[in-house]
């Protein structure tokens, strides 16, 4: 498959969405084929003629979406392949632009089905950099009390250990190292004015004691080298990526005239391929509406190349590959 | 009487929630009880972090004041144009630096009277030489960086947000007046790089003065030269870290770029400021013998023969641990090299008792200050000038 083959086939739905029904989309199952899949759920969570965020509609899309990734009958089949019980369970949202943040809708949904599979609520922690910037996003701070946990790199520090690969070398969150089992990466579908594009691999940088060394180059290979640093690459367990909203310019900075409802969910395991097919997304957006591509912009996302390569290998980056799954 | 002037430090809101002011009016009763009110129904209403005007976690406000040298840019963006790196930066982002941070399209700095540490240290272990030898230094830095050096000794403050770290309350008079508590001389800005709390160390200079106190950076240099010229005016004496004289050494171990370091020195010289310069020779990176000899021809074609230099010894750390130390017989090459491009003071550091920790006179050979490691031994300058010959050493001695 070419660029502008995978382009075509994975943009049609999102970008037509509001006026397709359902049931009149391609269906593939995860069994079909061996490559990278990646689950697009379309109306995930706006309905038609709505701007806000629909919370049954979410969760009922997010079922949709984890089962037919994990080619499961029902949601909790593929949600117990992700976590298993008594173990403890980080939601690495992201919150730094304060506005335009992982919806809460969301998270509550992902909370649910933990709950359902086994995992104890005391035992789910929502964080992401700073206990301020979850506040800013609408997140309840919740540190010691009973209930789902919520707090922000500054609360537990970071781990003594430097973790070294490549190029960077970075302490990792104690959060991340000590005190979970394993990682669910909430991104948002986002251009970034440094590195191109931010969705589940540049997440990561909330993650890490030193974040603001790693924009140089177009955060190129830094993005792909704290992916690999081993507590990070062993503990993420699955990617959700919030495109519910998504922003085709000026990011990460919120600014709403750069914003489009995209309605859209992406799930997968690859995060490589997750990043490169959000970045079509923003690509074919920009064409969209008229701006140069982030290529013609001097900021094409390379990074998502050099997590794939032979030195990282965190993934896969070739359209041939990857295989994106429309529901 | 005139009332004493409010200083701008004391005019920085205290450590209370917002919306107090020391006595509630029944508006902002109203507004607390509903806020609480609301707060038993709905957690989502709940605050851990009371927030400041710009959005900043209130207990850090007081270290947090507009940074000087940034121009807005469009869609709430700014360029920093403090050091060369000219971070542009977006919204609730910080710069390389990571203690400079936009909000709204306002750049501030997040260490302001913010140190993370503080110590009294002799003015030989910054090291500067020639400048007051045997006098104590007020040494201050605070977190974070504007480069990466993957051999970095202080890495857990420099490679660090301020927030990572404890710090003291030390706004520039009290900074001062801690200083001279201390019976120090100097007060240093050190340790990690003060360039990236430029505003904190150009206030401490002014106050460190009016208490007749002196002021000395250590620094790596990376500044542009709007901000330098402005600090020259007022700083007693500079040390800078040049870490190499190749381009290809600043890209790949130290993250930045020779030649505005090298455009800072001759500013610093232009400005008639003292300035010392440590070399760290790095074995097999930076210690080839063209490379020293380009870095002695310059520095005698450009700031002249009276300027120390320091080729000090490196030890592994950080993210350069696979190299030994360096042999002293590679220093001992790099000075002898110094020497015979004419340089006239060139000392071996970070190898207590090396003869080439001395101050020797450039005309004579006269041993003139003795020192082993940070401690003077002995003095036989004559004022400024050698006792033996009368020639006249470089420096600032009294």
């Amino acid at each position: 498959m070419k660029r502008r083959q995978f382009l075509k086939s994975s943009l049609w739905a999102t970008t037509t969405m509001p006026f397709i029904p359902l049931f009149g989309r391609p269906h593939l199952k995860a069994s079909d084929s061996s490559a990278s899949k990646i689950i697009l759920a379309d109306n995930a969570g706006y309905a038609n003629g709505e701007n806000t965020v629909n919370s049954y509609r979410i969760a009922k899309r997010l079922d949709e979406a984890i089962a037919a990734y994990f080619d499961a009958g029902d949601p909790l089949q593929g949600w117990k392949q992700v976590v298993r019980p008594s173990e403890t369970i980080g939601l690495k949202v992201n919150c730094l632009s304060a506005r335009g943040v992982t919806h809460p809708e969301l998270v509550e949904a992902i909370i649910e089905r933990l709950q359902q599979s086994g995992i104890r609520t005391d035992d789910i922690i929502i964080w992401d950099r700073l206990s301020s910037d979850l506040e800013d996003g609408g997140f309840t701070i919740n540190y010691k009390q009973r209930g789902v946990k919520c707090y922000g790199n500054d609360y537990l520090g970071f781990n003594a250990g430097l973790q070294v690969f490549g190029s960077a070398g970075s302490r990792v969150c104690r959060t991340l190292t000590d005190r979970c089992d394993g990682i669910i990466n909430l991104p948002l579908l986002k251009d970034h004015s440094i590195a191109g594009v931010t969705i589940s691999l540049k997440n990561m940088f909330g993650a890490i004691h030193n974040p603001h060394k790693y924009h140089l180059n177009s955060g190129d290979p830094y993005i792909a080298d704290v992916n690999s640093f081993k507590p990070i690459r062993q503990k993420i367990r699955l990617n959700i990526v919030d495109a519910l909203d998504a922003q085709y310019e000026g990011g990460p900075s919120f600014l709403p005239h750069w914003r489009w409802p995209c309605n859209t969910l992406l799930v997968g395991q690859d995060q490589v391929a997750l990043d490169y097919t959000g970045w079509q997304i923003i690509e074919h957006k920009r064409a969209e509406q008229q701006r140069p591509s982030l290529k013609e912009a001097g900021r094409q996302p390379s990074y998502i190349f050099t997590a794939a390569d032979r030195k990282h290998q965190l993934g896969c980056a070739d359209p041939q590959n990857i295989k994106p799954i429309h529901i | 009487m005139k009332p004493p002037e409010l200083n701008p430090i004391d005019a920085l809101p205290q450590d209370k929630p917002s919306g107090y002011n020391g006595s509630f009016n029944r508006r902002t009763f109203l507004k607390l009880s509903a806020g609480t009110a609301m707060g038993l129904i709905s957690p989502l209403t709940l605050s851990a972090t009371q927030k400041s005007d710009a959005g900043f976690p209130h207990k850090y406000q007081k270290f947090i004041k507009e940074a000087r040298y940034y121009e807005k840019l469009q869609h709430k963006q700014i360029r920093c144009n403090l050091c060369p790196r000219e971070c542009v930066i977006d919204d609730r982002e910080r710069g390389y630096c990571g203690v400079r941070e936009n909000r709204e399209g306002t750049y501030y700095t997040l260490v302001y009277g913010r140190p993370c540490t503080y110590h009294t240290d002799p003015i030989e272990k910054k090291p500067l030489f020639h400048f007051h030898p045997g006098s104590m230094a007020f040494s201050i830095a605070t977190g974070g960086c504007n480069l990466n050096c993957k051999f970095c000794q202080n890495w857990q403050i420099s490679q660090v947000s301020p927030e990572q770290i404890r710090h003291f309350d030390l706004p520039p008079p009290k900074t001062a007046d801690t200083a001279n508590q201390f019976n120090a001389l100097s007060i240093a800005y050190t340790y990690s790089e003060p360039v990236i709390f430029y505003e904190y160390m150009y206030d401490t200079v002014i106050a460190g003065h009016e208490r007749g106190l002196k002021s000395v950076m250590i620094t790596a240099g990376y500044i542009k030269e709007k901000p330098l010229i402005d600090l020259c005016a007022h700083i007693d004496a500079i040390k800078v870290d040049l870490k190499a004289f190749s381009q290809k050494y600043y890209r790949d171990v130290v993250n930045g770029d020779l030649q505005p370091v090298l455009d800072a020195l001759i500013t610093m010289h232009k400005q008639n400021v003292w300035t010392e310069i440590v070399y760290l020779v790095v074995p097999t990176m930076n210690d080839g013998e063209k490379e020293i000899r380009a870095l002695s021809r310059w520095i005698k074609e450009y700031l002249g023969d009276n300027v120390p230099v320091h080729f000090t010894r490196f030890h592994p750390q950080y993210l350069m641990k696979n190299l030994p130390p360096t042999p002293v017989s590679t220093l001992e090459r790099c000075k002898s090299i110094a020497d015979s491009e004419g340089l006239n003071f060139v000392f071996i550091g970070n190898v207590p008792g090396h003869p080439a920790e001395h101050t020797y006179c450039p005309s004579c050979g006269t041993l003139l200050i003795e020192r082993i490691g940070f401690t003077i031994r002995s003095n036989h300058l004559n004022q400024n000038q050698c006792s033996q010959c009368g020639q006249e050493i470089a420096g600032i001695w009294f």
